[in-house]
């Protein structure tokens, strides 16, 4: 380490460090001694809900194509975290029947508020993936399967740039009249910043209540916090995020992609929001997927706590 | 509503935690003059360190000399003792730092007073104000009483260090909530570590609460010297990047910026720690 101060190897350890701290919480209790009043008084949410990607976005995004044990490892990890919505895989076909077959107890439909982002993605326009969305989650309601709609480029768009607040709003409202419970806005190329994300959700929230909206925000430009603090203090409660920042951006060569789950963790404990997830054991499940994967996490709490 | 916003100091006390090679003064003196092309108001030039324990730095004169000195750019230079002030006076610094720590302050009592003689401004940064590596908890009230001591010696503004980057929102409020009872919001500065990623959310807070300086290290050099392997210092371009996106003034060219990045970390042979410049790197 060069020359660091001998003073310095005596200080207190991490570990110890962090369990004295808010911020980590306690690891036996898994979720943190509520200090909620001070979280309302502050303007944020007693609760957060986290929807962790990582299994399903975040390794679809790897390059490492990871064998089906080892995935099933790393759910049953995550399962014991506390995270009450773990996203695990997606069946691309149109034909989401198999997905039903297969046990699926919720289903997900990806809308685009670019009409070039749709095209390039999905193959279809905005109006066509809208009308075929529709039968989907009608039909999973028939069988009160719940749907959850995605909206992509939410904050900017890898080939059009600046996406009107308008066009997110309007498809947003789209899915959510067709009967998604909750529309996750996705700031897929991490372009947005705090300004933009208030913008944005100022506008959709005309047309859709907050508890019905999450945010799904990059990391790629090093705003995912700074923006999903915004909007906590705007009232979205739901967060998606990614266990060790799992998957780049197939935008950006070499960019990350998903905020890492342990450092959102690490920022609501802190608040005093209350997530009911165990930090250490998300902590562990991400180090057990980057060793599988043979990567470095991206979660910032990984490195200085692992390394240590 | 854009709203101009004043100087953004830029570290460059990042290069004394780098380990091992020890840069070449040449190098540094031309990423100082690149940070001062990229219009950065603040460029922290070096330290007036004895170099027995910071031997980083112990071409501290020669950089200060050799450097170009752009009319409306401070070069502040680190003066941790009286000695290391005359020095940097006798290398013709306009502006030196000082850091505060509770139980030190009256040494510093004859940097302020010699400063102000000579004209020279003087800044203080205080340590720790979020959590320290060997108390854990620092109380609002301590770090309060420090600030408001250095403001009143006459250090023209406090910078507020999260130094081992503990904090969180919530914290940094509650922080700057506790200093401004006893200093204005113009006298202040965040300083703010991304060793848990939490730098820019507690910076954005910091700014929410009127806070208009901020401090920043070019590629986000400078590990943490605490936690192996941990970053330290918020990147430069990270936080340009979020002003820019808010409105907010800051005079930076981010192009200029990247490149100065681009060639400290050639120069290092190392990463940078800016998710702005991984993304936009033609690698």
């Amino acid at each position: 380490m060069g020359n660091v101060p001998c003073a310095v190897k005596h200080c207190l350890s991490y570990q110890q460090l962090l369990r004295e701290h808010l911020w980590i919480g306690d690891a036996a209790a898994g979720a943190l001694e509520p200090a909620q009043e001070s979280a309302q008084l502050s303007g944020f949410p007693e609760y957060v809900k986290i929807v962790e990607v990582g299994p399903r976005d975040g390794l679809q995004n790897e390059k490492v194509i990871v064998p089906t044990d080892i995935k099933i490892e790393f759910i049953n990890q995550l399962s014991q975290t506390g995270l009450s919505v773990i996203e695990v895989t997606s069946f691309v076909s149109s034909r989401w029947i198999p997905q039903v077959a297969a046990g699926a107890t919720e289903v997900s439909v990806f809308g685009a508020a670019s009409e070039s982002f749709s095209k390039k993605n999905i193959n279809c326009s905005i109006e066509e993936s809208m009308k075929k969305f529709e039968e989907v989650v009608k039909s999973a309601r028939h069988m009160n399967i719940p749907a959850r709609g995605y909206v992509s480029c939410a904050l900017g768009c890898p080939y059009e740039g600046n996406i009107t607040l308008q066009k997110v709003t309007e498809v947003s409202k789209r899915l959510y009249g067709m009967g998604c419970y909750e529309i996750s806005l996705g700031d897929t190329i991490g372009v947005g910043t705090p300004g933009s994300m208030k913008k944005m959700l100022e506008s959709v929230m005309k047309e859709i209540p907050p508890r019905a909206l999450a945010v799904h925000c990059h990391d790629t430009y090093g705003q995912a916090l700074a923006n999903i603090l915004t909007a906590l203090q705007m009232g979205i409660n739901v967060v998606d995020s990614a266990v060790s920042g799992l998957g780049g951006c197939p935008y950006a060569k070499g960019a990350s992609g998903n905020v890492a789950t342990e450092d959102l963790i690490y920022m609501l404990n802190g608040l005093g929001v209350n997530t009911g997830v165990n930090l250490y054991k998300v902590m562990e499940a991400g180090d057990f997927i980057c060793k599988a994967v043979n990567k470095t996490t991206n979660s910032k709490v990984a490195q200085a706590s692992f390394n240590a | 509503m854009a709203t101009v916003r004043k100087v953004l100091p830029q570290r460059l006390v990042g290069l004394v935690t780098v380990p091992a090679n020890i840069v070449p003064t040449p190098v540094k003196i031309k990423l100082i003059d690149m940070l001062s092309k990229a219009g950065l108001p603040v460029v922290e030039a070096t330290s007036f360190v004895s170099p027995k324990w910071v031997p980083q730095m112990a071409d501290h004169a020669e950089v200060l000399k050799g450097i170009q000195k752009f009319p409306g750019i401070n070069y502040p230079v680190l003066t941790p003792n009286f000695k290391g002030f005359q020095a940097a006076v006798a290398a013709r610094a306009k502006e030196v730092a000082i850091f505060g720590a509770a139980s030190d302050l009256q040494r510093f009592d004859e940097i302020l007073k010699a400063a102000q003689a000579a004209n020279i401004s003087v800044r203080g940064y205080v340590s720790c104000v979020l959590g320290c590596p060997y108390k854990g908890k620092i109380s609002l009230a301590k770090v309060a009483e420090v600030t408001k001591k250095l403001y009143s010696m006459g250090c023209y503004e406090i910078s507020l260090g999260d130094t081992i980057g503990v904090g969180t929102p919530g914290a940094m409020k509650d922080i700057l909530s506790a200093v401004l009872h006893e200093v204005p919001v113009t006298a202040l500065a965040v300083h703010c570590h991304d060793t848990y990623g939490q730098a820019l959310a507690n910076t954005l807070t910091a700014l929410q609460m009127g806070v208009s300086v901020v401090d920043s290290s070019v590629a986000g050099l400078g590990g943490c010297p605490y936690a192996q392997g941990a970053s330290g210092n918020l990147a430069t371009k990270d936080l340009v990047y979020m002003l820019a996106g808010l409105g907010i003034h800051t005079g930076v060219n981010l192009q200029k910026l990247l490149g100065a990045g681009a060639f400290i970390c050639q120069a290092l042979n190392r990463r940078t720690n800016s998710k702005v410049a991984q993304a936009t790197s033609e690698l």
